[in-house]
């Protein structure tokens, strides 16, 4: 009878053990400091995982220097509306880094009509023209969070025709009747599968949300923010951790979130990052809406949209700060009276 | 120094670990022991190397002083003690008083003829101080995931470890920890109210009331009374398993998961049952 219990609860124990050990990972822990000594602001990797993302974010080879004298690109080819300062040798070494960064396997045809590279007809070809217009923004004006190492169209695509890490509106869950959605209290990926809110990026990385909650002063003081609104900027801040592969105390000391004498110079580049954000999705994907066929926008008929992620990947900087801007200089020069032409014609059509 | 009337039958030599007779005595009330003075020893070893961090820090305002430790940099090596060789030192010392501390229970405990409850159940505490401070830093690789000793930064430091895996809530060993807190509160305030109430009888009735009250109003109650010795096993055991898992809950942060905690769930997720 003893030896029966004996056994019973050692199969328990056992089993429960299995469960909770399955879970977890190997002892091998690696931890990068970020704060002052003793204060707990650390980064923390598993040496293994953090081997393969560094992997997966190679860059490819530059494509071979090219004289950047000779006539332009605009005066040789027909309907260069973007770009058209370039030197044709350079012009046709940024589209084949482009085709190779973007559409490897359809080639030059996956953007243009191949009897005639000067239609506009393919959708691609006007989105591509959105495309380098806002590399070129957000390198040009969004120094503060892209720095020298700026953005090209590899930091999203990686190969891709659309990058995997993009987002549209989530038009919600399943629900039981009679209960209003909270749009939370789903495991879901986009806020590292805690019950917060699933859906950040609307308010948040498209629209103008306030994203500051807490309140300055110790008593009351009419700081009527509430605690779901709370919970939204905290998976704005879930979906920030998960995208740069960090935790909360890369950017802020947790003892006071909202102090900014108190937070890493990373929030700094985080508080540019959103406007830079807000703004490539707004004045630049949101006006291909119109021509976009049904299989590149999300349910809700919106434009697949950038976040963090799209080109963070997981690695506190793109491609672990690969400076790949500086083999293609012309996608920081940005041509503002040319973007907003042709800006102002893709939104009237 | 007076003694109480039953003390004498327990002030008996004997039953030391180490020493012999060395310091089997009293001064006053207190028993001595060997135990007693390494505790001494280095309680106030490390309280005096406190006071002089504190003297070298910049603050003597007693909620913001803080002993660091040392940078990640130093990995399991000595560390200058400005720049945390302070708290190694004095993480040192506070290990030599604790464990001494149990130790002197211990010996307590054997002159009263005794089970040796009480040291077992401070040596969790301790462990949990130690899993802190020693096993994690050298799972981790580094005296400097230890936390700072101070009122208000060993809070912050906390908070911040906490935030290292976005959210620690969803840390099982940290739920079954905190579940065995309150459960620990709640026995703790049912069994004292139950005391306080049959040892306090209303004026016109002053009998005390013995065990067969208190079982009688707990089955009333919910249908269980878990008995006056029973409940006593009960309270120790919910109090050290709440001490036991948060030892578990911090050891397994870092050296066994590097990620955020609701991720950890996913196993859940990835039952075959339904994925």
């Amino acid at each position: 009878m003893k030896m029966n219990k004996l056994l019973r609860s050692s199969a328990l124990v056992v089993t429960l053990g299995s469960v909770f050990i399955a879970g977890c990972e190997q002892p091998d822990g690696e931890t990068v400091q970020l704060g002052y000594r003793g204060t707990g602001m650390e980064a923390v990797y598993n040496p293994d995982t953090l081997q393969a993302k560094i992997d997966a974010n190679q860059v490819p080879d530059p494509q071979p220097k090219v004289p950047t004298t000779g006539p332009k690109a605009r005066d040789i080819y027909q309907n260069v509306q973007v770009l058209g300062d370039l030197s044709v040798g350079e012009f046709t070494r940024l589209m084949a880094a482009m085709t190779e960064w973007v559409s490897p396997e359809e080639g030059c045809n996956y953007c243009h009509n191949a009897a005639d590279f000067a239609d506009d007809a393919p959708y691609t070809k006007r989105v591509a023209r959105v495309m380098i217009g806002m590399t070129q923004r957000a390198n040009e004006k969004w120094q503060p969070h892209v720095g020298d190492t700026g953005v090209t169209c590899y930091t999203c695509h990686r190969g891709k025709n659309i990058p995997e890490y993009v987002w549209s509106t989530d038009p919600g869950h399943p629900h039981a009747k009679g209960i209003a959605s909270a749009q939370q209290n789903i495991a879901s990926a986009s806020v590292g599968y805690s019950s917060l809110p699933y859906d950040p990026f609307t308010p948040f990385l498209e629209d103008n949300a306030e994203i500051r909650n807490a309140s300055d002063t110790a008593l009351p003081t009419g700081n009527r923010t509430s605690i779901k609104q709370t919970e939204w900027t905290y998976s704005l801040m879930m979906h920030f951790s998960d995208s740069l592969g960090v935790n909360c105390t890369y950017c802020h000391n947790s003892r006071a979130f909202a102090s900014w004498e108190q937070s890493s110079p990373a929030r700094t580049t985080a508080w540019h990052g959103i406007r830079m954000v807000r703004e490539l999705n707004n004045d630049f994907i949101n006006s291909t809406t119109s021509y976009l066929p049904d299989n590149r926008k999300g349910p809700l008929g919106d434009p697949l949209k950038v976040s963090c992620e799209t080109c963070h990947q997981g690695a506190y900087k793109p491609l672990y700060g690969a400076p790949m801007l500086k083999d293609y200089p012309n996608l920081s020069s940005l041509d503002e009276a040319a973007t907003a032409q042709y800006l102002k014609a893709a939104l009237s059509e | 120094m007076s003694m109480l009337s039953f003390e004498k039958k327990y002030r008996v030599r004997g039953g030391t670990l180490l020493g012999g007779d060395l310091f089997d005595f009293w001064v006053g009330p207190f028993y001595v022991g060997f135990f007693g003075v390494t505790t001494i020893f280095f309680s106030l070893l490390g309280t005096l190397l406190i006071v002089y961090g504190a003297a070298i820090g910049p603050t003597w305002n007693l909620w913001q002083i803080s002993i660091a430790p040392p940078d990640l940099s130093y990995g399991l090596g000595l560390a200058p003690l400005a720049e945390g060789g302070l708290w190694q030192i004095i993480t040192f010392c506070a290990i030599g008083a604790f464990v001494s501390w149990v130790l002197r229970q211990a010996e307590i405990s054997r002159k009263l003829g005794m089970g040796l409850h009480i040291p077992f159940a401070f040596s969790f505490a301790v462990l949990a101080y130690i899993t802190l401070v020693v096993i994690r830093p050298l799972l981790l690789g580094a005296w400097g995931h230890g936390f700072p000793y101070g009122i208000l930064s060993h809070l912050d430091w906390v908070s911040n470890v906490g935030y290292q895996f976005l959210h620690f809530h969803y840390n099982p060993a940290h739920m079954l920890a905190v579940t065995f807190f309150f459960t620990t509160t709640l026995a703790l305030s049912m069994h004292g109210s139950l005391i306080l109430a049959v040892t306090n009888p209303p004026k016109d009735d002053d009998v005390v009331k013995t065990a067969e009250h208190e079982n009688t109003f707990f089955r009333d109650d919910i249908g269980y009374s878990i008995g006056a010795l029973g409940i006593h096993r009960l309270g120790l055991f919910v109090a050290l398993s709440a001490g036991f898992w948060s030892a578990v809950c911090i050891v397994i942060s870092g050296p066994f998961w590097t990620r955020g905690w609701p991720e950890w769930w996913n196993w859940w997720l990835e039952l075959p049952i339904w994925n």
